[in-house]
């Protein structure tokens, strides 16, 4: 979704000359017409009305402040949310080492994202990968704009590239937690760096990359659009706020790194219990309470499509908790403190694709479902992969963010309470749904994901492991990370 | 001199303490440990993993006393560990050599 608007600056100039000349001079003015029966924008659609003869459109403040503390937000979701969730999971001597992955993982995809990540993921280029225009932020300045989905409405660039620069980060985190207790830190910095370059770059581009409404007035000018787009979008996968680019991505990586890097000295006959299942709760709830950041912010605006992303966090959230804690409650026999904290983050994961185009009765079944079926996912099916998955990367991210990839086709529908799909010729929402298509549509952008992530990850693994090797000496295993890889410890002994 | 060494449920410590020090005794080392006898562990579920704990945590209690108040004292530590319910723990009896008080350096019972 989202996009690299063309600035009407100098870049904005070329793509004038590039694209059709006589449609793009008469832009303004139909924006102008245009944007008030959108409705979904009232504030902003004024304001584009107020000013039709402007030759660009203005960042409304609400939307630039809102995007900005939804960015924090995202970030607190890695540092300290994520990486206490993850942290607690471990045992007493290798907490440390991922906090230390956590934040180093996070710092060094900021760096790249600056450098080259934010070009190839959301500037032009051709379907698969974008183009060369920001390497180094080239050209960007407190001036430059990007589109949002309303026509007229644009926010700073440098907010969306900060938004997005928090999404990359938190995938490339994501992953750490398969092969958590036993890996070697120069290999996971290595494979971080291939991963991002070759898997979640082509994928954010893929699925989010298109040129913005601005220019869309009848079915041709769509056609013209769609055709500028990534891959995925141009067939019309659904996905809000990342299910796909960010959970899926994220967990088959993390999948292939568990079989690839091998199980933990002493899995499977050694108990390897959570140490601190407080900070695992404290963690899940600040990967909550950041979500709202993650799901409502991708709405790029203030508006009502971010409160409906906002509500439906807080709904499929809580259904999940009760799904899981309740369906671990009548299987297990008791509901547990890792379980509710475990269901929250599924509940999270399946509702990040669907957040802004289902109902909220929706968001309550799409949470509910992910409650019972990720228990599942770290159980049932973890024992049928057999891999050692120390965190249930993949039973958590991969199984919800497929079955809210799905879902999101199902629930999508207007019948069933959801927005539809949104047609810029006419300006308002289909009211046609095919819901076996969009199904067919979500599944094509699931099964894109799990070969495109499974097979860079796996070749960058094989690639590690022969040059330097993927895991630490068995007796700094033994010892715990903190000490033979960090040269320190979490607690007093 | 003896050496009690008791093995105690670990709410049961102050209960303990309190007896020991009515019958005179001057002063005891606590230590927590884990360990297993008759009384059984418990499993642990985390997501799909079931662990069986069969360390259970004790308190274990260490007094020098003097003889003439050993059967006292084992009778104190009885009486207030009980609750009657597998687990309660054990006293074990030992003799001590030697004594030595590491401040003035007085030696036997007038070390303890």
């Amino acid at each position: 979704m989202l996009t690299w608007m063309k600035q009407l600056l100098a870049g904005g100039a070329m793509a004038l000359a590039i694209g059709s000349t006589s449609v793009m001079v008469t832009s303004p003015a139909f924006a102008a017409d245009e944007a008030k029966p959108a409705a979904t924008a009232p504030a902003a659609a004024s304001a584009a009305a107020a000013a039709p003869a402007a030759p660009a459109a203005v960042p409304n403040k609400a939307d630039t402040a809102w995007l900005l503390v939804c960015t924090a937000l995202v970030i607190l979701m890695t540092l300290p949310g994520l990486a206490l969730f993850y942290g607690g999971l471990t045992r007493s001597k290798n907490i440390l080492s991922v906090l230390v992955q956590c934040m180093v993982v996070f710092s060094l995809i900021t760096v790249l994202w600056s450098i080259y990540g934010y070009s190839f993921a959301f500037t032009e280029g051709g379907a698969f990968i974008g183009g060369l225009d920001r390497l180094f932020l080239a050209g960007m300045t407190p001036d430059s704009v990007a589109a949002t989905f309303s026509k007229g409405v644009v926010i700073p660039e440098y907010v969306f590239m900060a938004f997005q620069a928090a999404f990359a980060t938190i995938t490339c985190c994501l992953i750490i937690g398969s092969f958590a207790e036993r890996a070697k830190f120069s290999a996971i910095l290595l494979f971080i760096i291939l991963w991002f370059t070759f898997s979640y770059l082509p994928i954010a581009h893929m699925v989010w990359f298109w040129p913005g409404p601005d220019d869309i007035k009848d079915a041709a000018s769509l056609d013209a659009i769609t055709a500028r787009a990534g891959w995925l979008w141009q067939k019309g996968v659904l996905d809000f706020a990342g299910g796909t680019v960010v959970h899926i991505n994220a967990a088959i990586a993390g999948l292939v790194g568990s079989y690839v890097v091998g199980k933990r000295v002493g899995y499977g006959k050694e108990a390897m219990k959570p140490h601190n299942l407080v900070y695992v709760m404290i963690g899940a709830s600040l990967l909550w309470f950041g979500w709202f950041g993650f799901n409502a912010g991708s709405a790029l605006e203030a508006n009502g499509s971010a409160a409906l992303a906002f509500v439906n966090t807080l709904l499929a959230t809580s259904a999940a908790v009760l799904g899981w804690s309740f369906a671990e409650w009548v299987l297990k026999g008791k509901p547990s403190m890792l379980g509710a904290a475990s269901g929250c983050v599924a509940g999270l994961v399946a509702i990040t694709p669907a957040a802004g185009f289902v109902g909220p009765m929706g968001a309550l079944v799409i949470g509910a479902a992910a409650g019972v079926i990720c228990l599942w996912g770290v159980s049932g099916l973890k024992r049928i992969l057999g891999s050692d998955d120390s965190l249930d990367v993949f039973g958590v991210h991969g199984v919800g963010g497929i079955l809210g990839a799905l879902l999101t086709g199902i629930f999508a529908d207007p019948a069933l309470g959801g927005t539809g799909i949104w047609d810029y010729v006419s300006n308002a929402a289909n009211p046609e749904y095919s819901m076996g298509g969009q199904l067919w549509i979500q599944a094509q952008g699931v099964i894109t994901t799990l070969i495109w992530s499974g097979v860079v990850s796996f070749i960058a693994f094989k690639l590690i492991d022969m040059v330097i090797g993927l895991r630490v000496k068995e007796d700094d295993e033994r010892e715990g990370l903190d000490i033979s890889s960090h040269g320190e410890s979490a607690y007093e002994s | 001199m003896k050496l009690i060494t008791a093995i105690i449920k670990p709410f049961k410590l102050d209960e303990v303490r309190e007896a020991l020090s009515e019958v005179g005794v001057s002063g005891i080392t606590v230590t927590e440990v884990k360990g297993f006898g008759r009384q059984k562990g418990h499993t642990e579920l985390y997501r799909g993993a079931e662990y069986v704990v069969d360390f259970l945590p004790k308190v274990k209690i260490e007094a020098a006393v003097e003889d003439g108040i050993l059967e006292r004292a084992i009778e104190a530590i009885e009486k207030s560990a009980r609750t009657g319910k597998i687990g309660d723990g054990k006293i074990f009896v030992s003799s001590i050599e030697h004594v030595i008080r590491i401040r003035t350096g007085e030696t036997g019972a007038s070390a303890l």
